[in-house]
């Protein structure tokens, strides 16, 4: 019976990371105060929303890459001051190390300014995402 | 192993039958729900792997892996397991994915594999234990939480080796 212990061990440690997995990804967080610098539409390669811009970095390997797109382009549909960019990761690397992107999907919230107010990591949960632009757009 | 190019981890794309569906880019559409069941499969034979102290399921498990790398999760024998025997149980909206993001994790699921395999032959304990391991907790957390391995790892390899 003890071979089952390495077993039991791993599965119980996954399941610890698992379970904080969940309740992680996919919550809108406000961003420290202390990393805020203004992005512009030169370094993210898109036009900034007057009112708020999402910055997307997506990649290959994503399946919530593709419904995290979906989600955004849904709930900002009919908000012409909110503009939605999504980033190649792969491909914007130093613009990844500047910004600390460890995965994705991960979802920066711009203000007006382009200065970085929350960020979110896996697909956005939909009221959480709205809650999020109503704060921007106030 | 280079994961780069996932244009080079599809190259069996030509061979596929012209009814299976596409996304913008391409890429084969697969039914999400089947590297998830297939997941549950992967936990079960490392679980004998290290139950059993044994390389059968293991290899077993690495020649799954290779097939999955190469052809893509579709290609499977669990994935032929899905298909025919529970497909048909399911019901409800059929819930589509890129076959990009599995493919990956079938091809760090076989780097893991081939560690493993090489610390049973060499007979280092420690390497393969901690392999088949990493293994188990990988395909547990896919099947049990959904987990994106690509999500998760795929950026952090590119930063830490690609200038």
């Amino acid at each position: 019976m003890e071979r089952l212990l390495p077993v039991v061990i791993v599965l119980a440690l996954a399941s610890a990371y698992g379970l904080w997995y969940r309740s992680s990804r996919g919550r809108v967080k406000n961003s420290a105060r202390a990393k805020l610098i203004a992005l512009d539409a030169k370094t993210l390669g898109g036009e900034l929303g007057e009112r708020a811009t999402l910055v997307q970095f997506s990649s290959a390997f994503c399946t919530p890459c593709r419904m995290t797109r979906t989600l955004i382009t849904d709930v900002i549909t009919d908000m012409p001051d909110i503009r939605h960019i999504d980033i190649d990761a792969e491909s914007h690397l130093d613009l990844v190390r500047r910004l600390d992107i460890r995965s994705t999907p991960t979802t920066l919230f711009l203000d007006g300014a382009g200065i970085e107010r929350g960020r979110a990591i896996g697909a956005p949960k939909r009221n959480e995402l709205i809650e999020a632009i109503t704060a921007l757009k106030a | 192993m280079t994961f780069e190019n996932p244009i080079a981890l599809t190259s069996g794309k030509s061979e596929m039958a012209s009814t299976e569906k596409k996304n913008e880019k391409n890429f084969p559409l697969i039914d999400a729900r089947g590297p998830r069941f297939g997941a549950m499969i992967t936990v079960l034979m490392l679980s004998l792997t290290l139950v059993f102290d044994s390389a059968l399921p293991l290899l077993v498990q690495g020649v799954v892996f290779m097939i999955g790398a190469t052809f893509g999760p579709q290609r499977t024998p669990y994935a032929f397991i899905f298909k025919r025997l529970i497909k048909p149980l399911l019901r409800g909206d059929v819930p589509t994915e890129d076959v990009r993001p599995p493919q990956f994790a079938q091809a760090v699921g076989l780097v893991f594999a081939i560690f493993a395999l090489l610390g049973f032959a060499s007979g280092s304990d420690p390497l393969f234990l901690i392999a088949t391991s990493m293994a188990l907790a990988a395909a547990f957390l896919n099947a049990a939480f959904n987990y994106c391995l690509g999500c998760e790892m795929y950026l952090l390899l590119t930063r830490a080796f690609k200038r």
